[in-house]
């Protein structure tokens, strides 16, 4: 059987690319790739644990559910780069994408006991910077070393 | 990696989440849990001593799910947070919803 993941290293331990179909249950075998690729010692074992996976767990999941709408036949992009400064990873999706600034904020009193809407508000949180392009499809995270 | 549930002698349910809670297994999480509503189990201790990381999607079902809970006259506590789990509550505001308990015995105990 074929690997949904398709994975390219183009150097160990620097740079790596992944292409993943839009399916929510491949969101956790492909941050776990993601971390164990990072794993050469330029994020603390901590926020290599918590605030990398947890990242790219929600900028993944808002790719596959917000960005290609689950549809099958578009897949998610993920390209990391791993320097001595920091890791850079970048998601882009297939979909039409969105203006972040129009999220409601899920800590308001009225939003808490809603069941989505907190995968941005966390994000930004967990890294040190949050970049969309223009058309709001494609999503840089970066994490400083330490 | 997955859940564990365990009842204690009380009947309240001790449920473990080993490993991550995310968009790809919150669905089996919940379905334990309203399986247990549903035989009749209305106290849950939800413990993440084992658990590494909690996306927004893992948030969002422990809300729902204490929402069901409650509308069913029972609670949902949670227990057993590390420091950035417990941090990822307090941004959130999550932590005015829910019962957290430094460890599972202390959340048993204070039902």
């Amino acid at each position: 059987m074929t690997d949904p993941l398709q994975v390219v290293v183009h150097r160990p331990g620097a740079a790596l690319s992944l292409t993943m179909p839009s399916d929510l249950a491949l969101v956790g075998d492909a941050v776990e790739l993601v971390a164990r690729h990072c794993d050469v010692g330029i994020l603390s074992p901590r926020r290599l644990q918590f605030n990398l996976r947890t990242a790219l767990a929600e900028a993944l999941a808002n790719a596959i559910a917000y960005g290609n709408r689950h549809d099958v036949s578009k897949s998610v992009r993920v390209e990391i780069a791993c320097r001595l400064e920091g890791v850079r990873i970048v998601v882009a999706d297939d979909g039409e994408g969105f203006d972040p600034s129009r999220v409601p904020d899920p800590t308001a009193r009225e939003n808490r006991e809603r069941e989505n809407g907190r995968g941005l508000f966390v994000l930004r949180h967990l890294v040190d910077r949050v970049e969309f392009n223009e058309r709001g499809n494609s999503i840089c995270l970066e994490l400083r070393a330490g | 990696m997955g859940f564990s549930l365990n009842k204690d002698q009380r009947g309240i349910v001790i449920v473990g989440v080993d490993g991550q809670l995310i968009v790809g297994n919150r669905q089996e999480l919940k379905q334990k849990v309203l399986d247990a509503l549903e035989g009749g189990t209305r106290r849950f201790v939800i413990d993440f001593t084992k658990t590494g990381y909690i996306d927004s999607s893992g948030l969002g079902v422990l809300v729902s799910l204490s929402k069901k809970v409650r509308e069913q006259g029972g609670e949902l506590r949670l227990a057993g947070l590390n420091e950035d789990l417990q941090t990822l509550f307090e941004l959130t505001k999550l932590d005015t919803l829910f019962a957290i308990a430094k460890t599972p015995a202390e959340a048993l105990a204070a039902f």
